[in-house]
């Protein structure tokens, strides 16, 4: 009994910070402290968010977000990760295509949206190109230092004991890099929702950006202050879901034993 | 070096028992009361073919030459052991023996096994686990291209029963100590039935206990797989304690070739071992040492 009353106390207290800076808010909020025009209370945020649920208008906008953040991942991930392998095993691939990727690397990604707006307009291309091209490359140099950093030691045991070359791969060099993959995998997740709020704010016609810039333009600061929120709790949801993508598959990893 | 036996620290009191000092020591560092196996036994594999020989094997390193026209025939089932200093060329041996490097000039024969099989293994310094496997799926390595599945499974359950760790199969490497890992890889290198075992002073990182207790282990083992083993060590008193037949390598030359006719299981710090280990080092170090 004692145990669990203290298991609470210690899950729980992450969240006593927020929960007193919310009541400070509606307090100051409350007592007009905060302007209405600068600040929305709590409690007005929570009734635009039942206002927003209720006209369907939320679940639609935070569908649209989450459809082209995903397959932006998707893409820009899997090209990652293919660019990330082949350079890892192959010197000519990786004398190839490197110094190029790593040109690009450096150009911030979101100085491209005018030049994207001019190619694609507003339309989902342009979207799904940006949130691919900020995604490609922390999980491409992720996956390149990954495998480049596996023990040549385990290497080398693999193929005395004649492991063709997908074994060595599959069981030796892959499960090796994973742990370098996954860290490439939780930086992109952030930069996923980063790159797709800024471009949906600037171009586009749905999505929780337009919705936060349509508050905007109406003075809805309820709404602009829920739209903020729900992108807090978009990224901590891709977060939590990579840690355990990651205690899944890195059992064997010391960081993770429990024991 | 343990040559502590040869000035016994206590006389035992003679008419009190007849047990003297040396029989008592005898009877209570004899490998038989921690590993209970019959006495040595004719090797069964006893032919005496060659398991793999040197003709003229040299490396070179650019301008360096690690191994000097080497000449070396090892009879199947033999333990050898390859003594030197370091970078005398004594891992350059086993990494030709193992096919990891190719000789300069040279020819080197590695015979097959009864079977056909041509199965030579190493076990290095390091354990090498792979850290992701857990300890059953890591002997399985052992097994790669020979069993899969229940078959591979079943072998690498009874080997790690051999060496000890049955208990251990489902666990991560993370969690067991340096020994237990080494005997893993001991495990992971017997459970094909090797021909030849070559090993990379395997023994070398580990405490003076546990390195005892391995080579009670290995010898164990040995006798009961017949393979041939070849020791890199530079620890003469191990070298003299497990194999059949010390070759010393210095300057990339084989510089001695001494069997050592003793009978198994040998007892540490015995007269005969020291009097052998004292002709290697001074072999090693010249007449100044002895």
């Amino acid at each position: 009994m004692k145990s669990t009353v203290q298991s609470i106390l210690r899950n729980g207290t992450g969240w006593l910070l927020p929960a007193l800076i919310v009541l400070a808010w509606e307090i100051a909020a409350r007592t007009g402290l905060i302007s209405p025009n600068v600040m929305a209370a709590p409690s007005a945020v929570a009734e635009a968010f039942w206002r927003l649920l209720l006209s369907g208008e939320l679940v639609r906008n935070i569908g649209v977000s989450t459809a082209r953040a995903l397959s932006g991942f998707v893409i820009g991930g899997s090209i990652g990760l293919i660019f990330g392998l082949a350079n890892g095993l192959s010197g000519l691939s990786r004398n190839l295509t490197d110094t190029t990727l790593q040109m690009v690397r450096n150009i911030p990604h979101l100085a491209l949206i005018p030049l994207v707006i001019l190619w694609f307009g507003i339309d989902e291309e342009a979207k799904l190109f940006l949130v691919a091209l900020g995604v490609f490359f922390p999980i491409y140099v992720n996956t390149l230092l990954g495998i480049q950093s596996v023990d040549p030691q385990l290497v080398e045991m693999g193929r005395v004991y004649g492991m063709s070359r997908t074994t060595l791969f599959f069981r030796v060099i892959l499960p090796g890099a994973l742990p370098a993959i996954f860290v490439g995998l939780r930086y992109a997740l952030g930069i996923m929702w980063l790159t797709l709020i800024v471009a949906e704010t600037i171009a586009a016609s749905s999505g929780l950006g337009y919705m936060a810039m349509q508050a905007r333009e109406f003075l809805l600061i309820d709404v602009v202050v829920l739209s903020i929120l729900i992108y807090a709790l978009l990224g901590k949801l891709a977060d939590s879901f990579a840690r355990l993508l990651e205690r899944l598959t890195l059992q064997w990893h010391p960081a993770f034993q429990t024991a | 070096m343990s040559v502590i036996a040869l000035n016994p620290k206590s006389e035992a009191p003679v008419n009190a028992t007849r047990e003297t000092a040396e029989a008592r020591a005898l009877r209570e560092t004899s490998p038989g009361q921690w590993f209970p196996y019959a006495a040595p036994q004719p090797r069964a594999r006893d032919t005496r073919e060659n398991a793999f020989s040197f003709r003229g094997i040299s490396r070179k390193f650019g301008d360096k030459t690690v191994l000097d026209n080497i000449d070396l025939d090892v009879p199947a089932g033999q333990f050898i052991a390859v003594i030197g200093k370091s970078g005398c060329g004594k891992s350059t041996l086993l990494r030709l023996l193992t096919g990891l490097d190719k000789p300069t000039s040279g020819t080197l024969t590695v015979n097959k096994g009864t079977a056909g099989e041509n199965r030579t293994r190493i076990m290095f310094q390091e354990p090498r686990l792979l850290p992701w496997a857990k300890i059953a799926k890591n002997v399985e390595v052992g097994l790669t291209g020979i069993a899969k599945g229940a078959e591979a499974r079943e072998k690498s359950l009874a080997i790690l029963n051999e060496v000890g760790l049955a208990d251990r199969a489902e666990e991560w490497p993370s969690v067991l100590s340096g020994g237990q890992r080494q005997r893993v890889a001991l495990a992971r290198a017997l459970v094909a039935h090797p021909y030849i075992l070559a090993l990379d002073e395997p023994l070398g990182a580990l405490d003076a206990l546990t390195r005892i207790e391995m080579q009670q282990l290995l010898e164990r083992i040995w006798l009961q797989q017949t393979f041939t083993a070849v020791l890199v060590t530079h620890d003469v008193a191990e070298a003299v304690a497990l194999a059949d037949r010390v070759i010393v390598i210095d300057h990339g030359r084989i510089a001695l070739d001494l069997d050592i006719p003793l009978e198994r299981p040998r007892r540490h710090g015995s007269p005969e071992l020291a009097r052998l280990e004292g002709q290697i080092l001074d072999t090693l170090f010249g007449e100044k040492a002895g």
